[in-house]
């Protein structure tokens, strides 16, 4: 590290013998074609390397898309697997199956049983440890053709049906950043950490 | 340099015929080499294609007249254009899928950037670097934006590095063996010099709060990949890679900028790069959970398996060519680890019963492609052949019902068994679990 900040310093005397050089070669490739233009070489970065423009609270928040198992990040909203059923037919169902089987994409639905050799099921109800998971991923990624075009009530929505489809929540339930943060998956504790502790 | 072959040379080191793997840098001999398929199919189709007037090679046409102009950007020879990634795995909808490098093609250690293998989930984004920002943010004192310009002004390191898809040469879990070129089976890993900034200068910048110790990097592609990542990785070796094998990162391996984290697998490495939230715990993202663990047995799934595993391959005989009869031929192949460097490859004509050392070319770099090479006189019976790495941890890479035992068939992702070749009386080359 204290190697690279050397080479940082270094490197502001030597940005300006090149740049030189490169205003050189600029007049001879214009003497040759007539093109013209090049970039402009950059001094290097200072010794203290501080070329990061500081973000307010406000940019941050237009940024910061995280949601954590614990439900830090979810945003406000509300939606029932009844909503939800009416946005999965219509954006959903087309690659994972009318009823979350799956189809030209994976299977999303199986019951709340964690995978066992019998039954080496990745759908949500038997794999995925985090419910907050599904919302964060089709917040983000889904439908691949509008990716993010879901508002919050919808993914909510969308969410909610996911979970009862794999019957971890009853029918009626709603989810919100509250109760989709209290979701138990029934595979939470099915995994290992291989190569970080926990 | 040249000179005759003398009996002892041709003495087996192993079964099936195996030579002494200095025997072509001291005899400097000539010998066959397996046939391409794509060469065979040029033969073909010149054999059966009339031509007014054929080249004299001692007199060529186009020694008499002047060549193509100047190029601004060059391009593989004509003749070459069967050498192209193998797209496979588009499902709908189009943009998530695969496309394989021709590894059975390539020689040396560096792929071509224009032939490094793509997994993308939705597509290659069309990204303006003028537009384009990289966010820090989290538990750090100074939450900052960096433009791409501004990146390309800190010092830079550059290194050889593989990067392996954690789903590479999963058709290894299926019950039948694949037969597929090699690239096409094997060729989610490509090897590339990156440079760029060592990404603990930009989080020094930034100012880690000491709680901190996870990472959550985010791309700019459709659907923003997301996964975690232990800070202590990133701090360690970790790069935001601006130039891929000296030109800038091509569209489809991340530009303007990408992670790079030498020795872990594919998805780690997020390319479009645009955002590290600095943190104290994992997000449990999609592809951390659903994807990219690797269920076993037990009902317990593998997570974070973040290092890839030694691996090699011979990449020549293999499946699609044809050897030339009975002969002295160069087995060639590649290995590498995320653990480190390559310490040892052995290769074996008789299916594994017995092993000769194979020659590694330098340079033998860490978490990189090795290049290594045996000499193999085929008496033009059947043969086995197999290629099995060492790493400098010592770790050895399994046979293929060792690591079905430990691992099950449902795990999907990190499959680095011994591969096996089998050769046939006739020349040809198949895939078979040996």
């Amino acid at each position: 590290m204290s190697m690279l900040r050397c080479v940082a310093a270094l490197m502001i005397a030597v940005s300006v013998a090149s740049l030189a050089v490169a205003e050189e070669d600029t007049r001879v490739k214009g003497h040759i074609d007539g093109a013209h233009g090049s970039a402009a070489v950059e001094p290097a970065a200072s010794a203290n390397m501080r070329l990061g423009t500081p973000l307010t609270s406000d940019d941050i928040a237009k940024w910061d898309r995280t949601i954590f198992p614990d439900g830090r990040g979810l945003p406000p909203g509300r939606g029932s697997a009844k909503e939800g059923r009416v946005i999965y037919e219509q954006k959903c169902a087309r690659c994972h199956g009318e009823h979350g089987e799956g189809g030209t994409s994976e299977e999303l639905v199986s019951g709340p049983t964690p995978p066992s050799p019998d039954n080496p099921s990745k759908a949500i109800g038997s794999y995925w440890p985090y419910a907050t998971t599904i919302f964060d991923f089709v917040r983000r990624s889904m439908p691949p053709a509008a990716p993010g075009s879901l508002s919050a009530d919808e993914t909510y929505a969308v969410t909610a049906y996911l979970l009862a489809a794999n019957a971890i929540i009853p029918e009626s339930a709603e989810m919100n950043a509250e109760t989709l943060a209290a979701v138990r998956m029934p595979n939470r504790d099915g995994f290992i950490w291989i190569d970080v502790k926990k | 340099m040249a000179r005759k072959l003398a009996s002892e040379d041709l003495t087996p080191v192993a079964g099936g015929g195996l030579l002494h793997r200095r025997l072509f840098l001291k005899a400097g001999l000539v010998l066959a080499t397996a046939q391409t398929a794509t060469s065979l199919r040029a033969e073909e189709v010149a054999a059966t294609t009339p031509r007014a007037k054929p080249e004299d090679p001692a007199d060529p046409s186009w020694i008499h007249k002047p060549g193509l102009p100047f190029t601004g950007y060059g391009t593989p020879s004509k003749y070459e254009k069967h050498v192209v990634r193998n797209i496979g795995g588009n499902r709908t909808p189009q943009g998530d899928g695969v496309s394989w490098t021709p590894l059975e093609e390539l020689e040396g250690i560096v792929t071509p950037s224009g032939l490094h293998f793509e997994r993308h989930h939705d597509g290659v984004p069309d990204i303006d670097p003028a537009v384009h920002r990289l966010v820090i943010h989290g538990l750090v004192q100074r939450p900052l934006e960096f433009t791409v310009a501004n990146l390309l002004r800190y010092p830079m390191r550059s290194r050889f590095l593989f990067i392996e898809c954690g789903g590479n040469s999963n058709a290894g879990w299926h019950e039948e063996p694949i037969q597929r070129p090699a690239g096409s089976f094997h060729g989610l890993v490509s090897c590339s010099e990156w440079t760029g900034v060592p990404l603990s200068l930009l989080l020094d910048e930034a100012g880690v709060d000491p709680k901190a110790s996870w990472v959550i990097a985010e791309g700019a592609d459709a659907g923003l990949l997301n996964v975690s990542l232990p800070l202590s990785k990133l701090m360690d070796d970790a790069m935001v890679g601006l130039y891929q094998n000296g030109e800038r990162v091509r569209p489809e391996n991340g530009y303007p900028l990408r992670l790079i984290v030498p020795g872990w697998e594919g998805i780690t490495n997020v390319k479009w790069l645009r955002r590290l939230h600095v943190t104290d715990a994992p997000a449990m993202t999609r592809n951390e959970t659903a994807k990219y663990t690797e269920l076993l047995p037990s009902g317990k799934a593998r997570m974070f398996t973040f290092v890839m595993d030694a691996k090699s391959l011979i990449t020549s005989p293999s499946p699609g060519q044809k050897m030339h009869g009975a002969n002295v031929y160069e087995i060639r192949g590649l290995a590498w680890s995320g653990r480190g460097k390559i310490s040892k490859v052995e290769v074996s004509a008789d299916g594994g019963k017995s092993w000769a050392e194979a020659e590694l070319q330098d340079p033998v770099m860490s978490q990189c492609f090795t290049r290594f090479r045996s000499p193999w006189a085929w008496d033009g019976k059947a043969a086995l052949l197999k290629s099995r790495a060492t790493d400098e941890t010592g770790y050895v890479q399994p046979e293929r019902d060792v690591l079905i035992k430990e691992r099950g068939r449902e795990g999907y992702f990190h499959y680095n068994a011994i591969v096996c070749w089998a050769v046939d009386e006739d020349g040809t080359i198949s895939h078979v679990y040996a």
